[in-house]
This record gives C-alpha cells, sequence and structure tokens, in this order.
C-alpha cells in the first residue's frame, strides 16, 4: 500500500479554554481530491495550520507523505503546498520575483523556472508576471497566492477557500487548474463554503463541527445515506396544510419545498394536499446535495 | 532578474534566497534605506562642527569635527542594522505574509542567519556610505582599521539581532516605534556619539558605562584615533558578551517559535 499523502492520528488542539480540535482521525490517500468542510470555527484552518507546522497540536501526530510534521518538519514542508485563506502578500516583489524566491526557500534554484513559468502560465498571471504584488487586483493576487503554494512543486495541495470572494469566471478557470494538477497526481484538499463546489470537485468529503469529523465518506455515499430527495411545490392557494409543515425547509411566494425521508412521503403530501383542496401548478422532485447533508448533520449551530 | 545562481549547493539555497530577498528588500527603496540615513549624518555633521568646532576639544590634538565622524558613522551603523530586521519582520507580521517564511523548510538558525546578514550588510553600508561622504569635508585618520571593522561588524550584528528580538516580539507599528524612540534612541544618544563620557559628571559617567552602546562607540572610535574612553579590549569583550546574550535569547525565541508558531 501506498503511503498516504495525509495521516492524521488523534489530533487535538487547546487554545486556553477552549477545545479547537477534538479528536481528528483522518487519512488521505495520495492522488485524492478531498474537501474538509464546516461552519466557521469547526476548525478547518486550526487543522490546516497543524499540516503546515503553523500550529503545535497539544496531542496528536500528524504526517505529510509518511513525514511527521514535527519531528521530520522539513521533508513534510517539502511535500507540503499552502494555499492561505487570507490575500496575503509581499509589497516589494513582482510576481515572477516572489514565485522564484518561494522556490528558492525550498532550495529550488534556475532549473525549476521552466515549472514556475508554467504556473504562471496556467494560472492566467503571464501577463502580470512583472507586476508588482500591491498593484494587483483581488483577483489576481488570489491567483498569485495559489501560485506561491505551488511554486516548489509539492504532491500534496492543502487549499483553505480559495474561492472565496473570487467571480465565476475566475473560479472556474482555479478549478480547471486545480483540476489538470490531481490529473497529474498531485493529492489536493480544500475546504469552501460553495458546498457544490465540493459536489462536483471531491470525490471525498469530510465534514466538521466543534472540532471533531462528523462525516467522512465519498461524497456519492453521503448523498444516498444523510439527505432524502426534495419535493418542490407550487401552489395556487398561499398556504401549506398544517400536516406538511415538519417537513417544510422553505417556501415563499406560494412555493414550498418539503424534504422527503423517502418517496412515499410523496404520496402522503399528495394527499394532504387534496384534503386541503389546494391546486397544484407545478410540481417537481429534486435530488438532495451536499448542503443537504450538510444541513442535517452540522446545521443547527 | 537572476535571483539563485546555479552554483550554489542546494542545501545553501533557502538561507541563501532568504539573505538575498532581505537586501532586495531595502535595497529596492534604497532612497529611504540609504541615502537619507547618509544625509541625516551630514546635517548632524555640519550643524554640530559649525557651532561646537571652536569650542569642545575631546581628545588631545583631534579636532571637534574629526572626532564626530566615527560617532555619527557608528550610530548610523546601528540604527539601520536594527531597522533592517525589525522592520522586515514586522511589517511581513502585520501584513500576514510572514507565513511564505514559515510554511517553508528553514530552520531556525537558518532563519536568524539570514535577516542577521542582511542586516549587518545594511548596516556595513550606510556606515561606509558616510565615511566615503564625510572625508571629502573632514581629515578623518585610520590608525587601527582593524578595530573599526570589528566594532563596525559587531556593532551591526548585536544591532540586526536586536532588530530581530523586537520584530519578533511586536505585534504592532506602534509598539516598534516605541522600542525606537524609548530605547535605541536613548542608548545610542547617551553613549558618547557626541561627546567623550570623561566630560560628563561623575554619576553619568558610571551610568554611561552601563550602557553597550558606549563600549560600541568607543572602541570604534578607538580604531580611528588610537585613543578613547576605555580600552578597546575592554570594549570588545562587552560587546561579544551583549553579542553572545541577545543571540542565545534571540535564537531561543525562534526556536521555541514564540509569536511566529502557535
Amino acid at each position: 500500500m501506498k503511503t498516504p499523502a495525509i495521516q492524521i492520528h488523534d489530533v487535538h488542539k487547546q487554545f486556553g479554554q477552549l477545545n479547537a480540535l477534538n479528536g481528528i482521525d483522518l487519512s488521505i490517500e495520495q492522488g485524492e481530491f478531498f474537501a474538509l468542510l464546516g461552519p466557521n470555527g469547526a476548525g478547518k484552518s486550526t487543522l490546516i495550520n497543524i499540516m503546515a507546522g503553523l500550529l503545535r497540536p497539544t496531542i496528536g501526530h500528524v504526517s505529510i507523505m509518511g513525514h511527521d510534521v514535527i519531528a521530520d518538519y522539513q521533508q513534510a514542508r517539502m511535500a507540503l503546498g499552502v494555499v492561505p485563506q487570507e490575500l496575503v502578500f509581499d509589497p516589494f516583489f513582482n510576481v515572477r520575483e516572489m514565485l522564484r524566491f518561494q522556490a528558492g526557500y525550498f532550495g529550488h534554484g534556475p532549473e525549476n523556472d521552466a515549472w514556475v513559468d508554467q504556473v504562471i502560465e496556467g494560472l492566467g498571471l503571464t501577463d502580470k508576471a512583472h507586476t508588482n504584488m500591491r498593484k494587483l487586483s483581488g483577483g489576481m493576487k488570489r491567483r498569485a497566492l495559489i501560485a506561491q503554494a505551488l511554486a516548489h512543486r509539492p504532491p500534496v495541495i492543502v487549499l483553505d477557500e480559495p474561492t472565496a470572494g473570487v467571480d465565476v469566471e475566475l473560479r472556474q478557470m482555479l478549478w480547471g487548474f486545480i483540476k489538470q494538477l490531481n490529473r497529474e497526481g498531485h493529492t489536493i484538499i480544500l475546504t469552501t463554503h460553495y458546498l457544490e463546489e465540493a459536489e462536483t470537485l471531491c470525490e471525498r468529503v469530510a465534514m466538521m463541527k466543534q472540532g471533531k469529523i462528523v462525516a467522512l465518506d465519498t461524497t456519492a455515499n453521503l448523498l444516498k445515506s444523510h439527505a432524502g430527495k426534495n419535493l418542490r411545490l407550487t401552489l395556487k392557494g398561499a398556504h401549506l396544510p398544517p400536516a406538511l409543515l415538519p417537513m417544510l425547509k422553505h417556501g415563499e411566494l406560494g412555493v414550498f419545498t418539503l424534504a422527503l425521508s423517502d418517496l412515499t412521503q410523496v404520496e402522503f403530501a399528495l394527499a394532504e394536499l387534496r384534503k386541503a383542496n389546494v391546486d397544484i401548478e407545478d410540481m417537481q422532485l429534486i435530488e438532495a446535495d451536499l448542503e443537504d447533508v450538510f444541513m442535517s448533520l452540522v446545521g443547527g449551530v | 532578474m537572476k535571483l539563485i545562481d546555479a552554483n550554489i549547493p542546494s542545501a545553501w539555497r533557502g538561507p541563501y534566497t532568504l539573505f538575498k530577498k532581505e537586501l532586495l528588500r531595502f535595497w529596492r527603496v534604497a532612497f529611504q534605506t540609504v541615502a537619507s540615513p547618509v544625509l541625516t549624518a551630514l546635517l548632524y555633521l555640519l550643524i554640530f562642527s559649525h557651532v561646537l568646532a571652536d569650542h569642545v576639544q575631546v581628545y588631545k590634538g583631534v579636532p571637534y569635527t574629526a572626532f564626530l565622524v566615527p560617532g555619527l558613522i557608528m550610530m548610523s551603523l546601528l540604527q539601520n542594522s536594527f531597522a533592517n530586521s525589525s522592520s522586515s519582520l514586522i511589517q511581513s507580521k502585520v501584513m500576514g505574509n510572514v507565513v511564505f517564511i514559515l510554511l517553508t523548510p528553514l530552520t531556525y538558525l537558518q532563519f536568524f542567519s539570514a535577516f542577521l546578514a542582511a542586516s549587518i550588510i545594511r548596516g556595513l553600508f550606510v556606515g561606509l556610505s558616510i565615511y566615503l561622504v564625510s572625508i571629502w569635508f573632514v581629515d578623518v585618520p585610520l590608525v587601527h582599521p582593524m578595530w573599526i571593522f570589528v566594532f563596525a561588524l559587531l556593532g551591526s550584528a548585536l544591532l540586526g539581532t536586536f532588530g530581530i528580538i523586537a520584530g519578533i516580539w511586536a505585534d504592532k507599528f506602534d509598539q516598534m516605534a516605541a522600542f525606537q524612540n524609548f530605547v535605541i534612541m536613548p542608548l545610542t544618544f547617551l553613549s558618547g556619539v557626541f561627546y567623550s563620557i570623561h566630560s560628563l559628571p561623575p554619576f553619568w559617567q558610571v551610568v554611561s558605562k552601563f550602557n553597550p552602546f558606549f563600549y560600541m562607540i568607543d572602541g570604534f572610535r578607538y580604531g580611528f584615533f588610537g585613543q578613547g574612553d576605555v580600552s578597546p579590549w575592554i570594549s570588545l569583550v562587552v560587546v561579544m558578551a551583549f553579542l553572545i546574550a541577545l543571540a542565545w535569547a534571540c535564537l531561543k525565541m525562534l526556536k521555541s517559535g514564540y509569536k511566529l508558531r502557535g
């Protein structure tokens, strides 16, 4: 069996009285496209910072490509590229210089310049290669930040909310590029608030809540097991019969979405509507998405 | 621009890159980091020598203007070595981009060496610039060049190290400014840049002897004139002791990840 890209064993992290992480166990295989989901404060960034060596776990061990992040931190960091969540940059240098410096810290020299140029091109930064970091727009800074994490060609790439505040076009481009890296064999771990992104991109998902992993499965299994289908009804009368209220997920302007735990509930809903003499204008059966899984597991926080 | 030479072995490239980045960082704004301290020192020289030249003679046979030059060189050298490491660190902490260094396999020793080396280069460069400009106006002897070099090197190393400590400790620019104005400036001005401590009342002479800056400046000045307030060997021992103590504290901070890693 291949060494896991990331192995997390019983990791706890305390900040004073606060338990940010409460016993995380997680193994991510090489070549996976993995999503880490959870509300703000669930501990995603803390976990990432422990992988990156920016924080030390109170208890537990993390290794990257088989290298412990504390005992063997140099090898572990060589194998890891982290895209931080905040748009940080060094105001003294231009994009290409910054990337070459970044690669240089990892011991790379001119032989790596071709890869740096490839990253610049892949992220659509070619026109900006000689522009000072200060003068880049927000979107361009985001690309440069991703490029910086890739400069030393790490096999494992962690992206902490890479598409927060990024427009649709750039998001598409970023995912195109990252999918290509994944096809070339890089392991990708991302956190995101856009659940549909995780759903379309990632094979496997971990959901976190209050420092614990509450679900860990393939995206397909999570969708199958944790969320039923939804029934969307457009009704002539603006009111839903009271018997259906417990199933209501949201409703406005005569359009109601009901959560179904199984398909027999469709019959029940229709019968109730007939009993109440409500006319149905339109009816749709909708597949559950990760958001439903997410809400059922993490919701109510 | 070529940043890293292919001949440098890969084990050395990490710290070398950080050193080079720190050098370029101040060199890109040389107007502020080199030209302006040189101008400031010249203004001091001009004004103090104009006002005091005929009134003060500190050492026998040494005009006040000449006496002043080594003090001004050392003062600027110390301030600039401190500014280089401290401002770089506080800026990258406040901007958040210090994370790019923390994510790398650089060891704490490499981190220290790179920041220190860049600080030393800036200090020496500013000092040399002031010397080269001032010898157009003032005759300054060079009695023991070796002592001059030794104290310039140790002084810039001491303040470079101090700058790293301050840069790691401070959380905001405000605290850094306080450090600079309430610690560095008084220690510099009260160290004998503009006077010999023998001209002070006995109490302040004793106080001055607790100021490490006094020994750096006095030893440095000895190199120019062959005379000083104390023996250069005493100064050497004191400065070395302070350097070792500060470097030890700094390395301990870096090793523990104090304020950098949680």
